[in-house]
């Protein structure tokens, strides 16, 4: 697949990484080549930072094999890849907030005057460092006071070091302002002047196109694409990270869900409006009523979680209104949101949602709790007839009740957290990637049980990555970008092919982000695409 | 070519001129309270702000004052050491025992065993990973285990034999004003200061605390750094034994038990954060010089006990905690 | 990774994981039989009374710190909390022995509950709060009474030393305690909830928890748990010593829930298995001392069962 262009800086054949109970990397191939930009794309669990992970020395990998200037290479350590030339900006900022923007550049090489660091000089340096970065600040400040965009400028100044060769930067401009993305920019493009390879990881397709020169799409630890950027259409790039072409191949993915509920009429089960986030969500309205899947459409980062998380009273807004069955939520937070008849299935089940040390009982008991006790007092009698009723509905494979959560596998758990939710007998249930990381099976009986709950009149709130669930399960579905709502598809027009488009097309709708003062990436994406 | 400027005004910004408030307060609070205290005891109290006194007050607070050095590098590194109050007992004891072999085994030994110990606390926090609090509660029992078998079940207090050398050290006076061990001190804090502040190595101390893991993937050797803190700290409570045993001119077994929380507290007045990766060595002088004046003011105005002084310590760390996580949550973070 | 090392794993996982639940039984058993064998007047009625007497207040202090250990925190303020505890009976003592006893207890609740605010509300990390708490604490207390004080009240007295069926009071009282915290972990939603706090804070918040609320309650009992102990030994000593009262107790209680098989990171609380970790720690010392071995042999014993409980029960999952 890699088009010929000389010899590659860095070279991977084959890379395994595996994880208890997962292979994060089934044997991906990467080529990096000097002066190119090279953007690694795929969605959430695609494998994009373990790659990254295993390049750089930070996980040790189970196969495959890496080639640095056409001689093996391998780092133990991600001091030892640094040395090497491998510069990496990780996805959180990993410098030290506490310490001065100087030091944090200077971290492990300091100037030195007679053995004892010399300020003036390390000072005086940093500064003129930051300057070709654009960044103009007083280094002896804590790094921390610094916005994001700077504080990634300080890193990527501390990363690429005179013998860099590789520049690796995962999500750079996840947290930056437009303008900072345009000095990002500025700045790759003089990487590229410099003959240095880069790699760039983002989601955000329209910087893609504007930066990058060569494309990996991963998918499920597989590299299923490779090549020039340039001539690859936007609306494949997106079928390529989503897996739409694999279906052709393989139906065993398919969904089982039944198609379109008898949505009942009258007041909607959920009113959420205008909900306003600084930096997550821009005034996102929907409702849901009695009977209906709403699905939740959108990239990642587009503001599906921290809509779904607004909802249920985790997320702090600066406006917006969410009301049940016409009646406004009445408090803050999780408990008064769940009191109104909100239930949220969170995305991650690891550290979100299981109690990992607590049996299967507790842990499908847990929010219901107070329900199945009076005067404080537990009613174990209640609790096992919620229990046992949960586990035979949703299927439960269990030694018993008492198993621990943990021992669970990760389909077996995510129904006992949505046992955990059903206990509480909602009006609305957000389900946040309800099916990720499960096994077929799993996922089947989940998605029926999704169907099933909506017969019953629940309105579903849907969030999934994965396109088919979402148009063969939802009645409707709202499409995120940017954290505001750019579009619907209801009824005829739920189809895959919609879909991509309209996550594709976000840009065009009246609703974009504000670009006005960068001028950055507003203007090219549409002669690539077509 | 476009910039990116620092501070972009928004919410949480303070002004743009200078170092911003908080961080003075952080930075110099404890001085700017001993300052008043000094000034308010000199005005309202005889014979206070004499050389004689506060001569006295500093030298009284030396062996407190090297723990606390000890300490500060621990707390950097976000950890904590409560074996320090018994592993300076001990020093005592064992510097007591050994004076009799001559100067050099009085300082060796103490020295010797009380590193290993904070080595033995390092190994087990960094290496074996363990949480440093109960390591060093852990320890803390077992150095008072070693001093009672050395000292026959605290039945026997080694006396320092009269004339030792270090004894007339530790009692004498620079130009008679300005007593050694407030010297010894001083350069021991000056040392330390530029240890921490001005060497690759107090560098790294900064780093682990700030974030272990971005320390590691920025390739500080993260498990040696919190190892030799610990030894660190170790060696300063073995040294301030050896003080506090020509001082005394025994070695007291009961001397000592408890300390570690004012030293504590001292590392915390001085402005060093509990959670790590901020923090100096001048300003753990002056927390514990605080807190020496405000005993030394106890102790005149009134004969209230010495259990005073920890009331005023336990409420003082509190404050000073809940002042600290009021400054560093109004730390703009994006 | 291959498939051989991964049972090995398993297998030492499973080992582990038996010796932290059931490990205490064991040590217990053993120590006993080692008793019955090489220690003369072992197995008496008189000493069976002297060494659940002695382990009582243990029991009671490490019932609370269990609870506090099991919502990821701890308490090093007990032995202060104690000690504060004893200073108010002999202040209160005037008012008559019942009185006393429950302003004993308020202020332990009050002393707790200032610990939960704090670290439940401003969110300070639970050693701090707690260490400054043990430093206060004491130091209140010997400022309120400075040295040891005498009580003679016939009523504290039979508390202190009286039996009721063969049983001494104090034991019985350490009973109660072990009952009422085991109806509260088994039986209440309290119980419940500060597992949950403990093992997955952010999965209780999602789940509509009290989460403030419960951790608040935690140290409040906590708080008045101790100052239960602080007036046992105080009635059983015939006097309130600020300076020795529950000192150091912090540490029993602590290696009593750890070697109990409750994880100092959380998530789960063993009852049982912290009263038999309180009695082996007792019964540690006992054995050191009837067998002519010096107090500091028992300090340097009790330290390596420290580490050796926290190595063995420290977080799981690192390879």
């Amino acid at each position: 697949m890699p088009t010929d262009r000389g010899t590659p800086v860095l070279r991977a054949r084959g890379l395994v990484k595996r994880f208890p109970g997962v292979r994060a990397l089934a044997g991906v191939d990467l080529d990096l080549h000097p002066g190119r930009v090279h953007a690694l794309v795929g969605e959430n669990g695609a494998g994009k930072s373990t790659l990254i992970k295993v390049l750089t020395g930070v996980h040790g990998r189970d196969g495959g094999e890496l080639e640095l200037d056409g001689r093996p290479a391998g780092f133990a350590t991600p001091a030892e890849a640094q040395r090497a030339g491998l510069a990496t900006i990780y996805q959180e900022v990993d410098l030290l907030p506490l310490l001065s923007v100087a030091r944090n550049l200077f971290l492990g090489r300091e100037p030195r005057w007679f053995g004892l660091i010399d300020f003036p000089r390390m000072h005086r340096e940093a500064a003129e460092a930051l300057g070709e970065y654009g960044v103009h600040v007083d280094v002896r400040r804590p790094l921390g006071d610094l916005s994001m965009g700077a504080r990634q400028m300080v890193a990527l100044a501390r990363a690429v070091s005179a013998r860099a060769r590789v520049v690796i930067m995962d999500e750079p401009t996840s947290s930056l302002e437009p303008r900072e993305v345009h000095t990002l920019f500025e700045v790759i493009g003089r990487l590229r002047g410099r003959g240095i390879a880069v790699v760039y990881v983002s989601h955000r397709l329209d910087e893609l196109y504007e930066v990058c020169d060569d494309v990996t799409v991963l998918r499920d630890g597989h590299a299923v694409h490779s090549g020039p950027l340039a001539g690859l259409e936007r609306l494949r790039l997106i079928a390529l990270m989503l897996g739409r072409d694999m279906s052709e191949v393989a139906r065993e993915g398919a969904t089982t869900f039944a198609g379109a509920h008898d949505v009942a009429g009258g007041a909607p089960a959920l009113t959420a409006e205008a909900l306003t986030a600084r930096h997550r969500l821009r005034g996102v309205s929907l409702d849901i009523r009695p009977g209906e899947v709403v699905g939740l459409g959108g990239l990642l980062g587009s503001g599906r979680t921290e809509t779904a998380r607004a909802v249920a009273g985790d997320l702090a807004l600066e406006e917006g209104r969410v009301a049940v069955a016409g009646l406004p939520v009445r408090g803050r937070g999780t408990a008064a949101a769940i009191r109104a008849g909100i239930s949220l299935l969170p995305e991650d089940r690891k550290h979100e949602g299981i109690v990992p040390g607590l049996s299967v009982r507790e842990n499908i008991a847990l929010a219901a709790m107070p329900r199945l006790s009076r005067f404080g007092l537990v009613s174990e009698r209640r609790v096992d007839r919620v229990v046992s009723t949960f586990m035979e509905r949703l299927r439960i494979k269990a030694t018993g009740p008492s198993q621990k959560v943990e021992e669970l596998s990760g389909g077996n758990q995510q129904k006992v957290l949505l046992a955990r939710w059903l206990a509480l007998n909602p009006a609305v249930l957000l389900l946040d990637e309800p099916t990720r990381g499960i096994d077929v099976g799993a996922k089947a009986e989940v998605q029926r049980l999704v169907d099933e709950l909506a017969e019953d009149g629940l309105g579903v709130l849907l969030i999934s990555s994965d396109l088919e669930e979402l148009v063969e399960g939802a009645d409707r579905v709202v499409v995120l970008k940017d954290g505001a709502v750019v579009g619907e598809l209801s009824g005829a027009s739920v189809t895959e092919d919609a879909l991509v488009d309209a996550i594709a097309r976000g840009e065009a709708s009246p609703v974009v982000r504000d670009r006005s003062d960068g001028g950055a990436g507003a203007a090219p994406e549409e002669e690539v695409e077509r | 070519m476009s910039t990116v400027t620092e501070r972009v005004p928004g919410p949480g910004s303070e002004s743009s001129r200078g170092v911003p408030v908080r961080e003075l307060l952080q930075r110099h609070g404890a001085l700017l309270v001993l300052a008043v205290v000094l000034v308010a005891a000199g005005v309202g109290l005889d014979g206070f702000l004499t050389a004689g006194n506060l001569n006295h007050v500093a030298v009284g607070s030396a062996f407190l004052a090297i723990l606390a050095l000890g300490m500060t590098f621990v707390i950097v590194t976000g950890g904590i050491d409560l074996s320090v109050g018994t592993n300076f007992a001990l020093g005592g004891v064992l510097a007591a025992w050994a004076s009799q072999y001559g100067s050099l085994a009085a300082l060796a030994l103490p020295l010797a065993v009380c590193g290993a110990i904070g080595l033995l606390n390092g190994v087990l926090i960094a290496r074996a990973r363990l949480a440093p609090f109960i390591t060093t509660l852990a320890t803390m029992l077992g150095a008072w285990g070693l001093m009672l078998s050395v000292s026959d079940e605290g039945n026997t207090t080694y006396l320092v034999p009269d004339g030792a050398v270090l004894t007339s050290l530790v009692h004498g006076r620079l130009f008679g004003v300005i007593g050694y061990p407030l010297l010894l001190v001083l350069v021991l804090f000056v040392i330390g200061g530029i240890a921490l502040s001005r060497t690759g190595w107090g560098q790294n101390v900064y780093a682990v605390g700030g974030d272990e893991r971005s320390a590691a993937l920025m390739g500080v050797p993260v498990a040696r750094t919190k190892t030799a803190v610990y030894t660190v700290s170790g060696l300063c409570a073995g040294a301030a034994g050896v003080l506090n045993a020509f001082w005394l001119g025994s070695g007291v077994t009961i001397f000592g038990i408890g300390i570690e929380l004012q030293a504590i507290s001292a590392v915390v007045i001085g402005g060093t954060l509990l959670s790590g990766g901020y923090g100096f060595v001048s300003g753990s002088f002056v927390g514990v010089m605080l807190l020496a004046v405000i005993q030394n003011i106890i102790n005149t105005i009134s004969g209230l006990t010495s259990a005073f002084q920890e009331v005023v310590s336990g409420v003082f760390l509190i404050v000073v905690v809940l002042a600290q996580s009021r400054l560093s949550r109004s730390r703009p973070r994006a | 990774m291959s498939a051989a090392s991964v049972m090995a794993r398993v297998d030492r996982d499973r080992a582990r994981s038996w010796l932290q639940d059931y490990g205490v039984y064991v040590g217990v058993a053993a120590i006993v039989l080692f008793n019955v064998v090489f220690t003369p007047g072992f197995v008496s009625l008189e000493n069976f009374r002297v060494q659940a007497v002695q382990a009582a207040p243990i029991v009671v202090v490490a019932l609370g710190m269990a609870l506090v250990i099991a919502t990821g925190g701890i308490d090093l303020s007990v032995g202060a909390v104690m000690a504060l505890s004893a200073a108010f009976v002999s202040l209160y003592l005037g008012y008559g022995p019942l009185v006393s006893v429950l302003v004993a207890l308020l202020v332990g609740a009050v002393a707790g509950a200032v610990n939960g605010t704090i670290v439940a509300v401003a969110g300070v990390q639970a050693i701090i709060v707690t260490l400054a708490m043990m430093i206060a604490g004491r130091g209140l207390a010997l400022v309120l009474v400075p040295q040891l004080e005498g009580i003679r009240n016939p009523a504290l007295r039979e508390f202190g030393s009286g039996s009721v069926a063969g049983v001494p009071y104090v034991v019985w009282v350490a009973a109660l305690m072990v009952a009422l915290v085991l109806f509260l972990v088994r039986r209440t939603l309290f119980g419940r909830r500060l597992v949950a706090v403990g093992g997955n804070r952010r999965a209780a918040e999602l789940s509509g928890l009290p989460v403030r609320r419960t951790l608040l309650l935690v140290y409040t009992l906590c708080g008045a748990l101790a100052a239960v102990a602080g007036v046992m030994t105080t009635a059983r000593l015939q006097a309130s010593d600020p300076n020795s009262v529950g000192l150091l107790i912090e540490l029993s209680a602590i290696t009593a829930v750890v070697v109990g098989g409750t994880p100092l990171s959380g998530g789960r609380v063993r009852v049982a298995g912290t009263v038999a970790g309180a009695i082996l720690m007792q019964l540690l010392v006992a054995t050191l001392i009837k067998h002519n071995l010096p107090p500091s042999w028992t300090q340097m014993a009790q330290t390596a069962v420290i580490i050796a409980a926290v190595y063995v029960a420290r977080e799981r999952g690192r390879s």
